[in-house]
């Protein structure tokens, strides 16, 4: 799947966009797999509290299924307006 | 109902002619216009907005969609911007018409406050001093809960 990163995220991994090959069944297993692969996403992931997830562009939570997802997006609270 | 996400400017005038000059029996017509604003400290270089291609224009659909279940809305615009923005620079502008006044303000605030913390936009500010991201505000969160 793919696996998007914006904003402070994206800087602090230092990468907006990449291919996960992954089994992971929910949100939580895939922040997980990626926390464990270097410091770099264990920094970016270490306070789930200050970060949203999207599942296929809509606003989803860290608990949900992947089952299916195509897209992942990790962000911090947005500031439109 | 227009919604655009785009990097350059836009013309507020022209704009908003365009969109009064519609349907007859829309007696009501609010604009609100975003501003990149200086803050205290009067440092403020550029203001980096960075946004999600394809969620933002689906969010903001989602949000707009909804105004008009709720209230008795004619037409609404949003137009958005990303990108560099300088001090002064019109970031975005909501425009909504209504036969009524009530319905036309109501869901002109609605569409705001969704605006700012549900379509995947992020603020960088970037002063004299260096680079920080804007964070959210949870009065603006909270602002959701009287909806």
């Amino acid at each position: 799947m793919d696996v998007l990163y914006f904003a402070w995220v994206r800087e602090r991994i230092g990468l907006p966009k990449e291919k996960v090959e992954t089994e992971a069944a929910t949100v939580n297993d895939l922040v997980a797999e990626l926390s464990a692969r270097e410091d770099r996403y264990a920094a970016a992931f270490a306070d789930l509290s200050a970060l949203r997830v999207a599942l296929d562009q809509e606003l989803s939570d860290f608990d949900a299924s992947l089952a299916g997802v195509r897209e992942v997006a990790f962000f911090p609270p947005m500031t439109g307006g | 109902m227009r919604i655009a996400v785009q990097e350059e400017e836009f013309d507020l005038g022209a704009e908003s002619n365009d969109f009064a000059a519609q349907d007859t029996a829309n007696g009501a017509i609010v604009t609100f216009t975003g501003v990149v604003r200086d803050m205290a400290e009067g440092d403020l270089d550029v203001m980096e907005i960075e946004h999600y291609p394809g969620m933002t224009e689906r969010a903001i659909a989602k949000i707009a969609r909804e105004a008009k279940l709720r209230w008795s809305l004619g037409d609404v615009l949003v137009i958005h911007r990303y990108g560099r923005l300088a001090p002064g620079d019109r970031i975005m502008m909501v425009a909504t018409a209504a036969p009524h006044r009530k319905d036309a303000f109501e869901a002109a605030e609605y569409l705001m406050d969704y605006l700012k913390s549900r379509a995947p936009f992020w603020k960088k500010e970037i002063t004299t001093s260096g680079a920080e991201w804007v964070a959210a505000k949870d009065e603006d969160e909270d602002a959701l809960t009287r909806w």
